[in-house]
């Protein structure tokens, strides 16, 4: 069952990135783009991990999605698109020889599983290793990071 | 039909990444080549979450890193969406082409 379920999600994200990509109207792009994050949200489920698949609805379906979308309504005489640039087939070639030399390297390594069964929920054991062990520093500067990046914001969009 | 492991999830953001980049090379509208990165960003997610659970499932270091990764990404969209409306108020397009203010 689980395994129906990852490829229903993972014929449903393909198809949405492609959509993203392929479709003019740029509005109808960013709702495919809800739909690849409603997706990674459910490989997230799938993968046991419970609060990060919540986070993602939250941060990418709730703030990032609509970020974008009011973006694409304030420059709306651009609401069509562009036609892709002459340099999609190289950009194909790209893609495709990048992807074979992923896939390569993923079928020729074997991964070790160093064992231990996952948490039953992950919300706790997540909070007590971002604020109790090691990553205490990395928390506080990503504050500072965030706090940087709403002053540049405010910033950039200042009337002078 | 052979059961879904690590090498399925890693192959799937692959290919995800894969699309993300192809679209950051071809888009010409900066609103699309935001959303293509947001697309590769994922993708990396996807990948450090099936590791965590594949590898180390006690850990939960994969997560831990994935919410790192979902911080820099949404500072990343408000600061370039900023930068988008800027250049979009004195250039009136959002099209690479006539993104050359740095150019000389």
């Amino acid at each position: 069952m689980p395994d129906l379920v990852f490829y229903l999600l993972a014929a449903i994200a393909l198809v949405a990135s492609i959509a993203v990509i392929m479709v003019r109207d740029i509005f109808r792009a960013a709702l495919c783009l809800i739909v690849l994050f409603m997706s990674v949200a459910g490989f997230f489920l799938l993968l046991h991990a419970d609060f990060l698949a919540i986070v993602q609805i939250l941060i990418y379906v709730g703030a990032i999605s609509i970020l974008i979308i009011v973006a694409v309504m304030l420059t709306r005489d651009a609401r069509q698109g562009y036609p892709l640039d002459n340099y999609k087939y190289v950009a194909g070639a790209v893609g495709i020889l990048l992807l074979a030399a992923i896939a390569y390297g993923i079928l020729n390594t074997s991964f070790v599983n160093f064992g231990g069964a996952p948490p039953e929920q992950t919300i706790q054991p997540i909070g007590q290793a971002l604020f109790g062990s090691g990553y205490v520093l990395p928390v506080e500067i990503a504050a500072v990071l965030l706090l940087s990046a709403i002053l540049g914001a405010i910033a950039v969009l200042r009337d002078k | 039909m052979f059961s879904v492991g690590l090498d399925h999830y890693l192959i799937l953001s692959a290919v995800l990444f894969c699309i993300g980049l192809v679209g950051v090379i071809t888009q010409r509208n900066v609103i699309k080549l935001i959303m293509c990165l947001e697309i590769m960003l994922n993708a990396v997610n996807i990948t450090l979450i099936a590791f965590s659970m594949y590898i180390t499932p006690a850990a939960l270091t994969g997560q831990l890193f994935a919410i790192f990764v979902m911080v820099v990404a949404a500072a990343e969209v408000a600061v370039g969406i900023a930068i988008v409306f800027s250049i979009y108020r004195s250039r009136e397009s959002v099209d690479m082409e006539n993104f050359n203010l740095l150019k000389w």
